[in-house]
């Protein structure tokens, strides 16, 4: 194993946002271990260079880019409209809110307008999303806790009734290559709509049966209550954002901040935690899945009828003139922007993707350091990340 | 939230020649942004994120651009002396004629930046600045010591870039590996053609027994030698 990140690290603590170094306490050897690439815990192939001091993590370096296809380079050779399918792959646990996020981009970069029912969909697509990925986010963070597939499988069950809705609408249950510039692919028919009610319906329910399985329960309240703690200084500091973010307890929700699309016309409130720790970040996830619910309910009320595409947008053709834009939405992990470039060309001059869950894992070292090899693996499943958005 | 004109006031009353530019951005997004001067990146960053006013505490983005040289057409009016022959005699004329001249634009690498407020909900600000060339000056200061979020972002622009950040505490490339040597993100990258070849231990085992043949059969013609 590469041990050079080891080395330089003496010299790279002074004076910045950086906990003080631990050192071996002397007795025995620190033992340098390489967690992963093909570790059960790291949803996918990322690893973890950890040296150990006995049980306590001394050092630990994430190393990236065992999925990496440059996608950024890619979508420079392709039409603007080309890389929307490729944005599915990114967070392949929400296809749609990258769709969202790119087509926002370059509306931002061209002007256009989004007709009301778009709007709509994208908001109900949108936190159908969001309720997926954080249910499923709290499945894995419990199954690595040892509780073996429980948790995840009652999550699942709802992202089945979810995705199949998406299915039905879009074609696709993941790769949904929904959103265009200007509007969405596909109307949605009253038949889906009545169909989102009647799920959105029974999910509170689930939330309920969810909470009342876990929230109590000893070993997670053990594991994870004082663990992993992120301090708002640095986790503002370090770019973290998402439910990590106001777990530590800074209140930035982007669909406040910016209130893109129509999000100013809901009404949600943005939980915080009070810790800083993993149970915090169980919780946040759990309380926005609820808030998300009160959203799709006053979305699916009041869903208009008419176009769901600019009648003036131009698919064929399309060709921005120069210039630069950045967009970004709140995405289910965190700040999910597009910076495109326009050269007026039909390709982007350039393409780039700020992925939250790897600006999000800057600070994993911070977290871990002190703590047992064992937290390494609730510590890193709480920051809940996809490989395909950190590697790109 | 303030306009570009006047963080860049702000700036100049902050950090004494501090060079900073304003580039206009022809978009309908109108993100316009600030170049810096490399020489006083540093202290305007930790300006901009120390202001009360601005306290731009969250860099969100960070990214590089590569912009190629770029050979420009020029219309010239070029003036030179012709000879020419008028009523029968040889005579030196001057002459204005117009040309068509190539001209190469030295190119550079850039690097963007989008910050953001989080305490005050305000941005996007976005800053840049440019290397000298593209071949041998492409040394730009590190702003992670200011903005931390910097630290993998900076590292992704030294892998794909091939932007170098001085005073950046771990630089090291993010997504390829540590042997690669070109910069995928260049406008000029050349994929290789082999670039699925690596030796391999099979390499070494078939030479080795290829030498191993080859020692046998030697030996053997050594010994039929010896007997006959």
């Amino acid at each position: 194993m590469s041990t050079s990140g080891f080395v330089q690290d003496k010299e790279m603590r002074p004076g910045w946002n950086r906990p003080p170094l631990i050192e071996p306490d002397g007795e025995g050897e620190v033992l340098e271990l390489a967690m992963g690439p093909h570790h059960p815990s790291t949803h996918g192939v990322f690893r973890m260079d950890v040296a150990l001091d006995g049980e306590r993590v001394i050092r630990l370096k994430p190393v990236f880019g065992y999925l990496h296809r440059n996608h950024e380079k890619l979508a420079e050779g392709m039409s603007y409209l080309g890389s929307m399918p490729f944005t599915d792959r990114l967070d392949y646990m929400c296809p749609l809110t990258n769709n969202w996020a790119y087509a926002l981009a370059v509306e931002k970069l061209t002007g256009q307008e989004v007709p009301e029912r778009a709007e709509y969909l994208r908001v109900i697509l949108g936190e159908l999303t969001r309720v997926v990925n954080h249910a499923s986010a709290i499945g894995f963070l419990i199954q690595e806790m040892g509780a073996s597939g429980t948790p995840l499988m009652y999550a699942f069950k709802e992202r089945e009734k979810i995705l199949d809705l998406f299915e039905a609408l879009t074609g696709a249950r993941m790769m949904v290559n929904y959103m265009r510039f200007g509007g969405c692919r596909v109307d949605a028919t009253p038949a889906w709509l009545d169909a989102v009610r009647k799920v959105v319906a029974g999910l509170p329910k689930f939330a309920d049966e969810y909470e009342n399985l876990l929230r109590g329960n000893e070993i997670l309240m053990a594991r994870t209550q004082g663990v992993g703690i992120l301090r708002p200084e640095l986790a503002v500091n370090a770019g973290v954002t998402g439910p990590m973010l106001r777990a530590s307890g800074i209140n930035y929700d982007i669909r406040k901040v910016d209130s893109y699309g129509i999000y100013s016309r809901f009404k949600f409130r943005v939980p915080l935690g009070e810790h800083w720790d993993i149970y915090d970040r169980f919780m946040i996830r759990l309380l926005e899945m609820r808030e998300s619910f009160g959203i799709l309910e006053q979305a699916l009320k009041d869903i208009p009828g008419g176009p769901v595409m600019d009648p003036k947008a131009k698919l064929r053709g399309f060709r921005p003139k120069p210039g630069e834009a950045y967009g970004r939405i709140e995405g289910p992990k965190g700040e999910l922007g597009f910076y495109l470039i326009s050269d007026g060309g039909p390709n982007p001059y350039r393409y780039r993707i700020r992925p939250p869950s790897l600006i999000n894992l800057t600070i994993l070292e911070d977290m871990c350091l002190g703590q047992n090899v064992a937290d390494v693996v609730l510590i890193f499943g709480s920051v809940d990340i996809v490989l395909g958005e950190v590697d790109r | 939230m303030k306009t570009v004109e006047e963080i860049k006031a702000a700036i100049e009353a902050a950090v004494p020649g501090a060079g900073v530019e304003i580039v206009l951005n022809p978009s309908v997004s109108a993100q316009h942004s600030l170049r810096l001067a490399s020489a006083h990146a540093f202290e305007v960053a930790t300006f901009l994120r120390d202001d009360v006013e601005l306290s731009l505490d969250f860099l969100s983005n960070a990214t590089g651009v590569d912009w190629p040289d770029k050979e420009v057409a020029e219309k010239v009016k070029v003036t030179r002396s012709v000879t020419r022959t008028l009523d029968g005699v040889e005579q030196q004329v001057e002459e204005t004629v117009e040309e068509t001249q190539k001209r190469v634009v030295p190119g550079c690498l850039e690097a963007v930046y989008h910050l953001f407020s989080v305490s005050k909900g305000h941005g996007p600000v976005v800053i840049r600045m440019k290397t000298v060339n593209r071949t041998d000056q492409v040394q730009l200061p590190s702003l992670t010591p200011v903005w931390r979020s910097a630290e993998f972002q900076e590292r992704e622009i030294f892998d794909l870039f091939g932007i170098v950040f001085t005073g950046h505490p771990d630089l090291r490339r993010l997504l390829m590996w540590e042997e690669f040597k070109d910069y995928p993100m260049r406008r000029d990258y050349v994929e290789p053609d082999d670039f699925e070849y690596e030796p391999t231990a099979h390499d070494e085992v078939l030479k080795r027994a290829q030498e191993h043949r080859a020692k046998l059969a030697a030996a053997e013609m050594g010994q039929e030698g010896a007997t006959a």
